[in-house]
C-alpha cells in the first residue's frame, strides 16, 4: 500500500519533512517512487505567486523542443529552477538530463484574461507538451499553475530526497503533499506516480480503486480536455474533485457525498436530501467503492482527507492551529507533528470528512450524517 | 390392383423420424392408464397387440406356446402427434414404467408443415449451446492491494435505477448557505426508481396461467415487503387484473403496452382509482424470440377473465400487429408514445421501449437519447422466450444480448450518456442455470439491469421446456405444468403458493450469489455498471468485439 505524507502549516517548511514521515511509514512503501506537490511556495519562488510555474523532467533534447514551443505560444520564461542534483552512492536512481521548475508570465494578450481561463490556457499547454514529449518519453510535465510545483522520480523517498538536495532547506511551501510508492500493478511510470495535479487541484490515494473503468469511462466522457491520462487508477480521484468543485460548482464537502454516497434512507435525514438524491444519481459512477484514502487539496489551499468504508486500516490527521498533518499511518504523524495533543487525532471513518483551512488555520471535522 | 402402400407402410414414418422416441415397460406397466391421460398431445395411446408366451405349467418342463391378447401402449406415428418430451407420462406413472428418449437423429423439421402451415410453437431457441454470457468469467479478483469482501458480512447494495436521470450538468441546483438545494424555476426532473437490477420480464395475463401469474405477482409482493428487495415484474401486454391494479401493490408492476393495445382502456380509465403509481411503462415495439412479429393469444385462450381485462370478446384469436398502428417514423412511434403514456401519470412514471435485439438496436438508442422523456432501453436478445410464434423466428431471427448491449453501452459512453439512459438485458439469461452470473456479466458489459422470463417458469414452476424442443407446448393451450394455458383442469395443478415460495428463493439466492460475485471483485456499494476489466472470456474474438480481456 502506497503511503501518504501531507503537512499544511501556516509557515514554510522543506519537503524533507513529509519525506522523513514517509520514512517511518516505510514498511508500507516499497520505495520505488517518490512523488511530490509544493503549493504556496517560499524561498525564491515567494514573490513570484502570481506567475504559472511549469515543472516536470525532460531530456536535453526535450528542453530543446519545450523552449521553442512555449516561445512560440508567447510564453515569457522568467525563472528556471533545476534542483542540485546529488549523486547518492549505493542508490539506484537514474539520472535524467533535467528535473525542473520554470517560471513564466503569460504570453501578452494573455494576461488581462480571468483565471478560469488562464488556467484553460496552462491545462492546455501543459497537455500539448505531453503529448509532444510522451512517446520518446523526451519531456514530463506534471503541473502548469501558479505557485505550484511537482517533483517525480523513481526510487527511495529518503535517497531522493538527498538526490535533489531536499535536505538543503532551498525548496520550501506551505502545503506539501508527498507519496511514498508502492508499486503494485503497473509498471513504474512517472505519468502513474501520485500526487496528480489539475487546474489547482491535488490528490493522492492509496489503496485499489475498484470501479477505475467506469469512472474512467464517465469523466472522460465529460468532455472536458484535461480528464485525460489515467496511467494510474487513481488519477481519476483528481478529476473527480476537480468536477465536482470547479465545474459544477459544489461545496467541497460533496466530494465525500460524491465518492462515497449515503444510501437513500440516510438521506432521507440530511436537510439538503432532494439535491443529494439527484446528485447521487446523476454521479452514480463516480462512487468510488474502495478501499481508498484520499488526500487532497483545493487552489484555496484547503487541504482534506475522505476514505470510504472499506478502507480498514484509515489515515489519520492530527496537529494544532499553525500545522497540521495527513497521514497515512499514525507514525508519520508522530514524526511530522511530534508535539501535539494525540488525543485530539482524528481518523476519519465511514461517514468523515477531514478539511483544513487554508495557512493550517483549524481542523473541521465534517460528518455526513449530521450535516 | 391394391396398392403397394397398404402392405409396406411406406407412407408412414418409422418412429426413428420423431424427436422423441418412447421407452416403455411392459414388465412395469400396471396399465392404469395414467400416462395415456395425461400426454397433453396424445402422443401415447392404450392399444392392443397379439403376444406370443412361451409357457409350462406341469413339474416338468413342457415349454408351450400360446398366442395371446395384450394390452399396453403404444406410440403414434401421426406428425400432428408427436410426443414432446414433455415427461408428463413419467411423472405420472407409479411403476417408472413409461419415459421419452431424445432422438438427435430425428427428422422433425422436414415433416412439421401439414397443410402448408409451419411450425408454430412456445419456448425458446432450440440451440443448447451456451451463450456468449454465460462464456465469461469474472477474472478480477481483489486480494492483498484491495481486500475482497466478505458477501456474508458487509453491507451490500445491489440496486440499479430505472428511469432517465439527468446529468449532472443539467441539475438545477444551486448553493444556499454552503448546502446544495434544488432550485425554484426547476424545469422537469424524470422520475426514477430504485429497483432490484434482475426484473421478471414481461409475460401477460393471458399467456400465463392465473395461478402462474398470481404466484409470481404474489412472490414479487413478498420480496419488496418482506425480504426488502424491490423486484418489479412486467405486465406483458394485455393489463393486469383490475384489483391489483388500484391496489397498494400497483408499484411493483411495469404496465406494457404492445400494439394491440389491450387491456389499456381498462387501465386508462382505472387511474383515477389507482393509489400507486405503477413501476414503470414499457412500450413493446419488438421481442426477441419473435423479431418482427406481433403476439398472439389464441381463441381458447381467451376466458372470461382475460376478456374482461383485455376489453375484449371472450373466446376470439386476440392478434397484436407486428408494429404500433400509429407508427409512420421512430419520432411518431417512440416520442409520441413516451410522451402521452408520461402525461397519462403526469410525468410522474418512467416510460420507456422494449425492442428485440437487432443491428440497427444503436439507431434506436441514439434517438433515444435525444429524447429527454426516454426512460431506459430494454434490448430482448435472440435467446429470449415466447408463448407462441413460428419456429423459424425463434431459432433464426434476432440478435445475440451481449454484443448488442455492450454496443449500445460504448456508444452512450462516447456521448458520455452512459448514466442518462439504462439499458435493460433480456433474453437468454440463466440459459443454463447460472441466473446471478449471467446478470453480473451483462451488468459489467453496460446493462443497468436484466430481465428473466423462461429462468423464472423453470425454476418457480418446473416448466419442461429445454433447447430440445421439449414440451414447448405453450401455443397450445394446455400446459401440462399448468404455467400456460387457461383450462382449469390443467391450472389447477400448478398451486400459487408454491410459485410465490418458489420466486422468493430464486431472487434471494441470486442476491446471495450476485454477492458471491461482486465481494472478491470488491463492488458493494454501487452496481457494477461497465466494469469490463473485470471480465474475461476464453476466446480471442468475443474478447475482442466486446472489449474485455481474453484469458485463457
Ligand atoms: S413425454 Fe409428454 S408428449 Fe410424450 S408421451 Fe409422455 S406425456 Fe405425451
Ligand atoms: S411446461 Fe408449459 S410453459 Fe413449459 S414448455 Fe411446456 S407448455 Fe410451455
Amino acid at each position: 500500500m502506497c503511503r501518504l505524507s501531507a503537512i499544511t502549516s501556516g509557515r514554510y517548511f522543506s519537503p524533507l519533512e513529509n519525506i522523513l514521515a514517509l520514512e517511518t511509514m516505510k514498511e508500507g512503501h516499497d520505495g520505488s517512487g517518490l512523488g511530490l506537490v509544493l503549493k504556496d511556495l517560499g524561498g525564491m519562488f515567494k514573490d513570484m505567486k502570481g506567475y504559472p510555474i511549469l515543472s516536470g523532467i525532460c531530456s536535453d533534447k526535450g528542453l530543446e523542443i519545450m523552449d521553442q514551443y512555449m516561445k512560440a505560444r508567447g510564453f515569457e520564461e522568467l525563472l528556471f529552477w533545476e534542483p542540485d542534483i546529488h549523486a547518492v552512492p549505493g542508490s539506484d536512481i537514474q539520472r535524467r538530463d533535467h528535473y525542473f521548475a520554470k517560471v513564466y508570465n503569460y504570453p501578452a494578450e494573455m494576461r488581462e484574461l480571468p483565471m478560469p481561463e488562464k488556467e484553460d490556457l496552462l491545462m492546455n499547454t501543459r497537455l500539448a507538451l505531453r503529448s509532444i514529449g510522451e512517446r520518446d518519453e523526451s519531456i514530463f510535465v506534471f503541473s502548469f499553475y501558479p505557485d505550484v510545483i511537482t517533483l517525480k522520480e523513481v526510487g527511495d523517498p529518503l535517497q531522493l530526497a538527498e538526490f535533489f538536495g531536499l535536505d538543503k532547506g532551498k525548496l520550501t511551501a506551505k502545503i506539501i503533499l508527498a507519496q511514498g510508492r508502492q508499486n503494485t500493478n503497473y509498471a513504474i511510470y512517472l505519468y502513474a506516480c501520485h500526487p496528480f495535479f489539475i487546474q489547482g487541484y491535488c490528490t493522492m490515494t492509496n489503496g485499489e480503486n475498484t470501479a477505475f473503468v467506469p469512472i474512467r469511462e464517465f469523466i472522460s466522457s465529460r468532455g472536458f480536455p484535461g480528464y485525460t491520462g489515467y496511467n494510474s487508477d487513481s488519477e481519476v480521484f483528481t478529476h473527480i474533485l476537480h468536477y465536482c468543485h470547479r465545474q459544477l460548482k459544489y461545496p467541497l464537502s460533496y466530494y465525500k457525498d460524491v465518492i462515497t454516497p449515503l444510501k437513500n434512507s440516510e438521506i432521507e435525514k440530511r436537510p439538503d436530501s432532494r439535491a443529494l438524491g439527484l446528485i447521487k444519481n446523476s454521479l452514480r459512477p463516480l462512487c468510488i467503492d474502495g478501499p481508498n484514502c484520499v488526500i487532497g487539496f483545493t487552489p484555496d489551499g484547503t487541504v482534506f482527507m475522505a476514505q470510504d468504508s472499506k478502507k480498514l486500516r484509515p489515515g489519520v490527521v492530527g496537529g494544532a492551529p499553525g500545522k497540521f498533518a495527513l497521514m497515512s499511518e499514525e507514525c508519520g504523524l508522530d514524526k511530522a507533528v511530534p508535539v501535539r495533543d494525540k488525543a485530539a487525532d482524528f481518523s476519519p471513518m465511514k461517514y468523515d470528512m477531514v478539511i483544513v483551512t487554508p495557512d493550517a488555520r483549524e481542523l473541521k471535522q465534517w460528518n455526513q450524517l449530521n450535516v | 390392383m391394391e396398392p403397394a402402400e397398404r402392405l409396406d407402410q411406406n407412407h408412414e414414418f418409422s418412429l426413428r423420424e420423431f424427436p422423441y422416441i418412447i421407452r416403455w415397460r411392459e414388465d412395469r406397466c400396471t396399465r392404469c392408464g395414467r400416462c395415456t391421460a395425461v400426454c397433453p398431445v396424445n402422443a401415447i395411446e392404450p392399444s392392443v397387440f397379439a403376444q406370443r408366451l412361451v409357457q409350462s405349467e406341469g413339474s416338468t418342463p413342457l415349454p408351450s406356446t400360446v398366442r395371446k391378447i395384450m394390452h399396453g401402449i403404444r406410440q403414434v406415428t401421426d406428425m400432428e402427434r408427436y410426443c414432446t418430451g414433455c415427461g408428463s407420462c413419467s411423472l405420472v406413472c407409479p411403476t417408472v414404467a413409461i419415459e421419452p428418449e431424445y432422438n438427435p437423429r430425428h427428422k422433425f423439421l422436414f415433416y412439421k408443415n401439414k397443410g402448408g402451415v409451419p411450425y408454430t410453437r412456445g419456448g425458446r431457441r432450440n440451440d443448447p449451446s451456451p451463450s456468449t454470457v454465460d462464456q465469461m468469467k469474472f477474472t478480477r479478483i481483489s486480494m492483498l492491494t484491495d481486500p475482497a469482501l466478505d458477501a456474508g458480512r458487509h453491507e451490500f447494495h445491489i440496486r440499479t435505477l430505472l428511469g432517465r436521470i439527468l446529468p449532472p450538468e443539467k441539475l438545477p441546483l444551486e448553493v444556499k448557505d454552503g448546502l446544495l438545494a434544488v432550485r425554484e424555476d426547476i424545469g422537469f426532473i424524470p422520475p426514477v426508481r430504485e429497483i432490484y437490477p434482475i426484473r421478471i420480464g414481461s409475460m401477460s395475463v393471458g399467456a400465463l396461467s392465473p395461478h402462474m401469474w398470481e404466484g409470481l405477482a404474489m412472490g414479487v409482493a413478498y420480496l419488496n415487503e418482506v425480504e426488502g428487495l424491490p423486484v418489479v415484474m412486467c405486465t406483458g401486454e394485455g393489463g393486469i387484473p383490475p384489483r391489483l391494479l388500484t391496489s397498494r401493490f400497483a408499484k411493483y408492476f411495469i404496465l406494457q403496452i404492445a400494439s394491440g393495445y389491450f387491456g389499456w382502456d381498462e387501465i386508462i380509465h382505472a387511474i383515477p382509482r389507482m393509489v400507486e403509481d405503477p413501476a414503470a411503462i414499457e412500450i413493446k415495439y419488438g421481442q426477441g424470440a419473435k423479431p418482427g412479429d406481433g403476439g398472439l393469444l389464441m381463441a381458447y385462450k381467451v376466458l372470461k377473465l382475460i376478456a374482461k381485462i383485455r376489453g375484449v370478446p371472450e373466446y376470439v384469436d386476440l392478434a397484436s400487429p407486428p408494429t404500433h398502428q400509429t407508427q409512420y417514423s421512430i419520432e411518431e412511434a417512440v416520442a409520441k408514445m413516451i410522451q402521452s403514456m408520461s402525461m397519462a401519470w403526469g410525468f410522474r412514471v418512467p416510460v420507456y421501449p422494449k425492442i428485440s435485439g437487432t443491428k440497427t438496436a444503436r439507431a434506436v438508442l441514439n434517438n433515444l437519447a435525444r429524447n429527454p422523456y426516454a426512460a431506459a432501453l430494454c434490448i430482448d436478445g435472440e435467446d429470449g422466450g415466447t408463448g407462441a410464434a413460428y419456429n423459424v423466428s425463434m431459432d433464426k431471427m434476432g440478435h445475440p444480448i451481449a454484443s448488442n448491449i455492450r454496443d449500445c453501452y460504448l456508444d452512450l459512453v462516447k456521448q458520455g450518456k452512459q448514466n442518462e439512459l439504462p439499458l435493460i438485458a433480456a433474453g437468454g439469461m440463466g440459459k443454463t442455470g447460472s441466473l446471478a452470473a449471467n446478470a453480473a456479466a451483462m451488468i459489467m458489459l453496460g446493462a443497468s439491469a436484466v430481465d428473466i422470463g423462461k429462468y423464472i417458469m423453470q425454476s418457480a414452476a418446473q416448466c419442461f421446456g429445454d433447447e430440445y424442443n421439449r414440451c414447448n407446448l405453450c401455443n397450445t393451450g394446455r400446459c401440462p405444468r399448468g404455467i400456460t394455458t387457461q383450462d382449469p383442469k390443467l391450472y389447477r395443478r400448478l398451486d400459487p403458493d408454491k410459485v410465490a415460495e418458489r420466486v422468493v428463493d430464486v431472487f434471494k439466492s441470486a442476491d446471495m450469489e450476485l454477492k458471491k460475485i461482486f465481494a472478491p471483485m470488491g463492488r458493494s456499494t454501487q452496481l457494477p455498471i461497465g466494469m469490463s476489466d473485470g471480465l474475461g472470456v476464453a476466446d480471442k474474438e468475443i474478447a475482442e468485439r466486446l472489449k474485455i480481456s481474453y484469458v485463457c
